[in-house]
């Protein structure tokens, strides 16, 4: 196995992130959004948002910028040229808004391998919160590292 | 046929979105505004010397063109789950669907919320992407 489970638990990053209004248009737009309540500030507050609303995977984006998981998979040892993202879920507790700045805490939730070693699989969890440390979504993405050396 | 927020059973099926042909501006594009740089996604040559022809889709742009299918349906502060498991390549050039139906309506925390099993389909029939969603359809949250 190239990953230790010993890095179950280990925290990663804790870190703020304020919520860019210009990163959640350009977003928008990658995706092919075309709903204006995630690209212009009058749409948004037309809809009864206090500024442009995050589209529902968007707090991935601020997830990597806390800590790069090809970066995190190098220095546990992967191939990076091996890692495809297997899964990813977001449960939302609140609306999160360009402008805000939330707290971002993750960890390595599990790593476990699958077809006699030939896949390898980390889980990071992700929690975001703000200030007043209410919770307002929790991330958990699963990395596939394929490991061709398994026997 | 496709329903609306109004008119839920298990069965129904949300108007189905249909996605233009991922190229590689699309790529670059998403690479940049999501911070996923991944060279497999955007790098040729890195992509060859993985062992793949071409470079591959990002699995979040899937799940975010997924996300369109639910924030066409209902507002976004409305969605209160939303997984996915990436089981197949997005090769680029792909065309594909993303389609959901309703599998599932309780009532949690004084609100009626549809579950909904999602896909994302390529033009050749594969399955990309599935996922599930849990949507609000009448909440006191904000209301």
């Amino acid at each position: 196995m190239l990953i230790s489970t010993d890095v179950i638990g280990r925290q990663l990053a804790v870190a703020d992130v304020t919520i860019d209004r210009g990163r959640v248009r350009r977003f928008a737009l990658a995706i092919g959004e075309t709903d204006p309540v995630f690209s212009e500030l009058e749409a948004a507050r037309k809809a009864g948002y206090p500024d442009l609303p995050v589209p529902p995977t968007f707090l991935f984006c601020a997830d990597l910028e806390i800590c790069e998981p090809l970066t995190m998979l190098a220095n546990l040892g992967a191939d990076v040229r091996q890692v495809l993202h297997g899964e990813q879920s977001f449960v939302y507790f609140a609306p999160v808004h360009a402008g805000e700045t939330v707290t971002l805490r993750a960890h390595i939730a599990d790593v476990y391998t699958r077809k006699g070693g030939r896949l390898e699989f980390l889980t990071r969890e992700t929690t975001v919160s703000r200030g007043d440390g209410t919770t307002v979504a929790e991330l958990s993405s699963t990395l596939v590292v394929k490991n061709p050396e398994a026997v | 046929m496709a329903a609306t927020t109004e008119q839920i059973e298990i069965g129904a099926e949300l108007p189905p979105l249909a996605i233009e042909p991922i190229s590689r501006t699309t790529l670059a594009v998403f690479a940049g505004a999501s911070g996923d740089h991944n060279p497999i996604h955007i790098d040729i040559d890195f992509a060859r010397a993985a062992g793949l022809d071409d470079v591959l889709a990002h699995g979040m742009l899937s799940m975010g063109y997924l996300g369109r299918l639910l924030t066409g349906w209902v507002p976004v502060d409305r969605i209160r789950s939303y997984r996915a498991r990436f089981v197949a390549i997005m090769p680029v050039h792909a065309t594909a669907t993303c389609t959901g139906s309703v599998i599932r309506v309780d009532e949690v925390d004084g609100e009626r919320r549809a579950t909904l099993r999602l896909a994302v389909t390529l033009a050749d029939g594969t399955v990309t992407l599935t996922g599930e969603a849990v949507v609000a359809i009448h909440t006191t949250w904000k209301d």
